[in-house]
């Protein structure tokens, strides 16, 4: 399992606090839209409405084995998406069915015509065989030419790396690259699937605020996969919470609220969305982990 | 040394090592090395079933590895037995049907060594002109499928989500790759086969930036062993296909570790 993963319940994170704050991401002061602008007069609501993608009651058995059962999930033009759910809930059994990736046995998924759709997969396990720079694999992306390509590596902050061997990178640039691919194509859709697993804290923040710009920036929409409650939620329009089937879904709060959400993920669960704030205020366990003050969780005995 | 035997021996030898090495590039990429040997080794069946039909022997190759790849790919949707016990299983099970068959067909006259080393020497007029036939369409076949091979190689999923047809690029591929397999049998026999494949690019590897170096230093150093190891094998009295294969392996022994004394920290 991943080490990584964070319990909820010794997160409590308040609701709304310092949501408006603007964050800084590579020296650029950004707009981070919070959870809590989808209401009347938000920005939510100047966006183009539209399908991108949705899929209507998908199921998906493998080996006698329900993985999927009558999900729907869709995602409009510029809004971003949150699908959460535990280790094996079907999440990227869910997202390669809406990439086309896999065929479901039951249910259909619709695209807009002609969609653009940029992808970052959940795992990257590098061939070291292939040699291949980082310009020439961004470049296996699409069209895109060499200018688009120097853009989105500018963009997510890694235009240094443009000639570099890809075998040479580390896990975060790595990761910025294939983000980077993913926004040469133009994308009006991006699919993100747990993007930030082998991402430090800090990193993780800056992706979610480097997404919510370019989101703001170019109004594309987002599907974004995680595992990971608080961190997440805060820029979601919408929160999709899925356990083989889709649990509950709605905006952040109400999703937060629901009793399905709350059985699926704890009781304290709720408590947790909110938004990403680097206060320091954590510890570290023995692997490293970030761990918030006072945890006393099982596996996370202070040793003094 | 312009004895016409000598002439088409290299000549064969060199176009078969230019046609493979783009291929044998992705075989290393893909981790196919298994694969391919798995389908080589069924080419003996081919053999013994071109020799008892008294058929063309390239032909019925060609038919038995497009059979056997086209099985392989079907049984590798099974997951009780892993695909690389099921790829030494097919290897050891065609070597041991095209042994038997070879053997009843031939009977105590029967040249097994011939081929399972190949004999390069022995190339006819007939041999080249399936050799350059088979190759061109090869070549062309691998150029045509270079870039969504590559995608899919790098990542299978991101390539399939970003519109590469997975699925047809690596049926194309095995199918490729089953015809290049049925025209190095003749050359290099049914054990030396994906040594043709592999061995130059992973000799290439340590010297290349990009993929298409890799293919091109891949070619360069398979043709170059094509020549020395007729050389060789010329001067030493020793067998054609082994001495071109040594002569690979050098090729990857002389790249591969100065590149490893670069690297040491």
């Amino acid at each position: 399992m991943d080490g990584r993963e964070r319990q909820p319940q010794q997160t409590p994170m308040p609701i709304g606090q310092n949501s408006h704050e603007p964050r800084a991401w590579n020296g650029v002061v950004s707009y981070a839209a919070p959870g809590a602008s989808v209401g009347p007069g938000s920005l939510a609501d100047r966006r183009p409405s539209g399908e991108l993608i949705g899929a209507r009651g998908i199921g998906v058995i493998r080996a006698g084995r329900s993985l999927l059962q009558d999900v729907d999930i869709e995602v409009k033009a510029g809004e971003i998406v949150t699908l959460i759910g535990p280790n094996g809930a079907g999440k990227t059994t869910l997202v390669r069915v809406l990439l086309g990736i896999l065929v479901p046995d039951r249910g259909h998924v619709r695209r807009r015509p002609g969609l653009g759709v940029g992808y970052v997969p959940q795992r990257f396990d590098l061939d070291r065989s292939i040699p291949l720079t980082v310009a020439r694999f961004v470049a296996l992306g699409g069209q895109a030419g060499g200018e688009a390509i120097e853009q989105a590596l500018t963009e997510v902050g890694a235009r240094s790396l443009l000639e570099r061997q890809l075998s040479e990178l580390s896990g975060g640039e790595l990761q910025r690259v294939v983000l980077a691919r993913a926004l040469a194509r133009a994308p009006e859709l991006l699919v993100l699937d747990e993007p930030v697993r082998g991402v430090d804290y800090a990193g993780e923040a800056e992706l979610y605020t480097l997404i919510g710009r370019l989101r703001s920036e170019r109004g594309f929409g987002v599907l974004l996969v995680s595992h990971d409650l608080h961190i997440v939620m805060a820029q979601s329009d919408r929160v999709v919470c899925l356990n083989h089937h889709v649990c509950c879904s709605g905006v952040p709060h109400s999703v937060a609220q629901h009793p399905e959400y709350s059985r699926l993920f704890g009781p304290n669960a709720s408590r947790a969305i909110g938004l990403y704030q680097h206060h320091h205020d954590h510890s570290h366990d023995l692997t490293g982990l970030p761990r918030p003050p006072g945890s006393t969780g099982p596996g996370t005995q202070e040793l003094e | 040394m312009t004895e016409p035997f000598l002439m088409r021996a290299l000549l064969g030898g060199m176009g078969l090592a230019l046609v493979a090495a783009p291929l044998g590039c992705f075989v290393v990429w893909r981790r196919m090395a298994y694969f391919g040997e798995a389908v080589a080794q069924s080419g003996l069946i081919g053999i013994a079933v071109g020799l008892a039909l008294a058929v063309n022997l390239t032909t019925s190759v060609l038919i038995v590895t497009l059979l056997v790849s086209g099985s392989l790919v079907l049984l590798g949707r099974q997951n009780l037995v892993p695909f690389d016990t099921l790829l030494g299983l097919v290897a050891h099970a065609a070597l041991a049907v095209g042994v038997i068959t070879a053997s009843l067909v031939q009977g105590p006259q029967l040249d097994l060594m011939t081929f399972l080393f190949g004999d390069i020497f022995a190339i006819s007029r007939g041999d080249l002109r399936w050799i350059l036939i088979g190759g061109i369409v090869a070549l062309g076949l691998e150029i045509w499928l270079w870039r969504p091979l590559l995608a899919i190689s790098v990542h299978e999923d991101l390539a399939a989500a970003e519109g590469t047809r997975a699925g047809h690029t690596k049926l194309a591929f095995v199918l490729l790759l089953a015809l290049v397999v049925a025209i190095a049998i003749k050359i290099v026999g049914v054990l030396l086969t994906v040594a043709f494949l592999i061995m130059p690019a992973a000799a290439a590897r340590p010297l290349s930036e990009t993929p298409e170096q890799m293919a091109v230093f891949a070619a360069i150093f398979g043709m170059l062993s094509v020549a020395l190891g007729l050389f060789l094998s010329v001067s030493l009295d020793t067998p054609g296909g082994p001495s071109i294969v040594l002569m690979l392996a050098a090729f990857f022994v002389a790249a591969i570790f100065p590149s490893m004394l670069r690297h040491r920290r």
